[in-house]
Order: C-alpha cells, then sequence, then structure tokens
C-alpha cells in the first residue's frame, strides 16, 4: 500500500522548493515514516531547524515547528525541551548549517547529552547561499569559494558527533531509502542525544561543480560508498579504502541533560 | 509479493523529471515522457516500493 504521507505535511505545501533530484525530500519522507511508526502526536512534537535548503523542511510538516537563525537550530531547540521535557524534539539541517555557522551548538548538545534527536541532510556544501565549501567538502571538491580545489580536509560528523558525547550516532543514505526511517526511529526512541548523519546529494550546486553528469549518478556514488558497519566488519582496510560505514555507529547509556536539570531543581528548592 | 496488479499514481504537478524512479525501478516500469515520469509496462511492477521510497517529490505512489 502506498504510504500516506499527506496527513503529516501543511496542507497546500507542496510541491516543496527543494530543486529536481536533492535528497532532502527523500529524507522527509523517512523522518514522516519514522514518526508514523513511532505514533509521535503533532502536538508534543518540535522540529526545529536553523538556515539552508535542509532547513527548509519544518516549513512542510504539520507540527510544532521551528524555523531559526543560521546554525542554531540546537540552541532553540534545547530551549523547547528545557521548558517542556516530554516533547519529543526533533532538529533537521544541512553541514554547513550543523557543522560550521552552528559547529559550537552541536558539539555542546552532544556533551550535554540532552534528549534530542538531529538529523543532518550532509551533501557536502552550502546548498542555499551560492555552493560555498563547508567543512564536509571533501578535499580537492569544488565549490564557488575553492574554485582550484578545497585544501581543507572534511569533517567526519559522525566522529566528531561521537567524540563531542553524543550517545546515539547513526548514518544513513539518501539512495538507502529504506534504512532512513529506521535510524530515525531508532535515534528518536534512545534517551540522549541521538545523532543521524545523512550522505545526502545536492546536483545543483555541488554535483554540476564536480563533474556528476546526472542525479542518477550521485545516487550511485551514495550506493557504492556505503558499507553496512556489520559487512565491514569482514572486510579488509584495503576493500574499505574510500568507502564510508553506514547504520548504528554508537550506543551508549549516559545521565541526559533534562533529567539532570530536573535534579538540580529539586536541589534548589530544598 | 502481491498477485494482484499495481496501481501505480504518479501526481504530474508535483514531478519535478529528476529520473530517480525510472533510473532504480528493477523491472523497468517506468519513463520519461517529456518532462515527467510516467508508467511503461505496469504489468511487470513486482509492487517493490523502490519507486515510491526513492521519489523525494512525493509524486507516486504505488498501490
Ligand atoms: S541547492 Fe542543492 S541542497 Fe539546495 S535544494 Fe537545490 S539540490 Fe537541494
Ligand atoms: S514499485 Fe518497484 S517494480 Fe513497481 S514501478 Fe516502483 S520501483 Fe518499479
Amino acid at each position: 500500500m502506498a504510504f500516506d504521507y499527506d496527513k503529516y505535511i501543511r496542507p497546500g505545501k507542496l510541491p516543496h522548493i527543494w530543486c529536481p533530484g536533492c535528497g532532502h525530500g527523500i529524507v522527509m519522507k523517512g523522518l514522516i515514516r519514522a514518526i508514523d511508526t513511532l505514533g509521535l502526536q503533532k502536538d508534543n512534537t518540535a522540529i526545529v531547524s536553523g538556515i539552508g535548503c535542509a532547513s527548509r523542511l519544518p516549513g512542510y510538516m504539520d507540527f510544532c515547528t521551528l524555523h531559526t537563525a543560521h546554525g542554531r537550530a540546537a540552541a532553540f531547540a534545547t530551549g523547547v525541551k528545557m521548558a517542556k521535557p516530554e516533547m519529543n524534539v526533533i532538529l533537521v539541517g544541512g553541514d554547513g548549517d550543523g557543522t560550521a555557522i552552528g559547529g559550537n551548538h552541536f558539539i555542546h548538545a552532544c556533551r550535554r547529552n540532552i534528549d534530542m534527536t538531529y538529523i543532518i541532510m550532509n551533501n557536502n556544501i552550502y546548498g542555499m547561499t551560492g555552493g560555498q565549501f563547508s567543512p564536509c567538502t571533501p578535499t580537492g571538491a569544488k565549490a564557488s569559494t575553492t574554485v582550484y580545489g578545497n585544501p581543507d580536509p572534511a569533517f567526519d560528523v559522525a566522529k566528531l558527533a561521537i567524540g563531542a558525547g553524543a550517545t546515539f550516532v547513526a548514518r544513513g543514505t539518501a539512495y538507502h531509502a529504506t534504512q532512513i526511517d529506521k535510524l530515525i526511529a531508532e535515534a528518536i526512541q534512545h534517551k540522549g542525544f541521538s545523532v543521524v548523519e545523512i550522505l545526502d546529494d545536492c546536483p545543483t550546486t555541488y554535483g554540476r561543480r564536480n563533474k556528476f553528469k546526472s542525479v542518477i549518478e550521485m545516487m550511485n556514488r551514495l550506493k557504492d560508498i556505503a558499507v553496512p558497519v556489520k559487512a565491514a566488519e569482514k572486510m579488509t582496510a584495503e576493500q574499505l579504502e574510500g568507502k564510508i560505514l553506514t547504520g548504528v555507529l554508537y550506543k551508549e547509556e549516559r545521565p541526559n541533560y533534562t533529567d539532570e536539570y530536573a535534579k538540580v531543581i529539586e536541589r534548589a528548592k530544598k | 509479493m502481491e498477485k494482484t496488479p499495481a496501481n501505480i499514481e504518479i501526481i504530474e504537478k508535483y514531478c519535478k523529471g529528476c529520473h530517480i524512479c525510472v533510473e532504480f525501478c528493477p523491472t523497468k516500469v517506468l519513463e520519461m515522457k517529456g518532462f515527467v515520469a510516467s508508467v511503461k509496462n505496469l504489468e511487470a511492477c513486482i509492487k517493490c516500493m523502490q519507486c515510491e521510497l526513492r521519489c523525494p517529490d512525493f509524486a507516486i505512489k504505488v498501490s
């Protein structure tokens, strides 16, 4: 049976603004299916974003939504979660918004282990603002501000999240659509700060500059580089060259910020 | 897979012509007709839902 996405989308909002073949729509559908699987209620679920193409996502979702300042999704979302700890708080955004402009907010949300889920759509570039390179642009790749090739190494978003203290970290791709909802659902269920990085495609500002002939070529690349963590265990370092691990990469139980803060309030009252 | 024939609805006003559904359909059911996706060989559809899942534009419904 066809999945009924319409009941979660604000009436009259489609078609969305994303370019032909942009993976953000695939990720949004995955998020909707995850929400449906978990039975999250619209008035008890906040979807928060910063600025950028990916950050337009909450505008389509018929939930409590906040479209905030560039890089500040984590700051606003933290406010929502502290005011209403019982709410499900989901952050969405791109790699530029999340790891550069909002990099500081991102690492500290990880460190605090505040019970929210952050979906980072990593398409290796700033799409909306004109194709500038981001901390996730691969070395050598072209952007509007690295026309001779990017000299910087790229962040590994998942490793960054783990290093900063996130207690659930997963990675998927826009090509592997069936996996997206499962990873997001598991992340939402996790008690603590969870990060789901989705390797995404931006045909308009990244693909064209980097000699991808079509959206299909970009999708095939995602298909080729992804290796599930389980499969990787049986592979040699040589076989894993140039590949990126997908699936649940890290999980631990640790006290989360809202619970700890509730204890602070109790202590202060004594 | 169910034996009942598939019904594929393409919402043309949502389709942006990215080709993803056409390319990744395992049984080559779909084709591009001008700018938008269209059904060429409905009988071959195995209802795997890959096209519906991967369509970034909410433009395909398979039932
Ligand atoms: S510019 Fe890139 S990221 Fe933005 S909507 Fe277009 S394809 Fe997607
Ligand atoms: S459901 Fe599967 S077989 Fe049928 S058209 Fe879509 S991709 Fe092709």
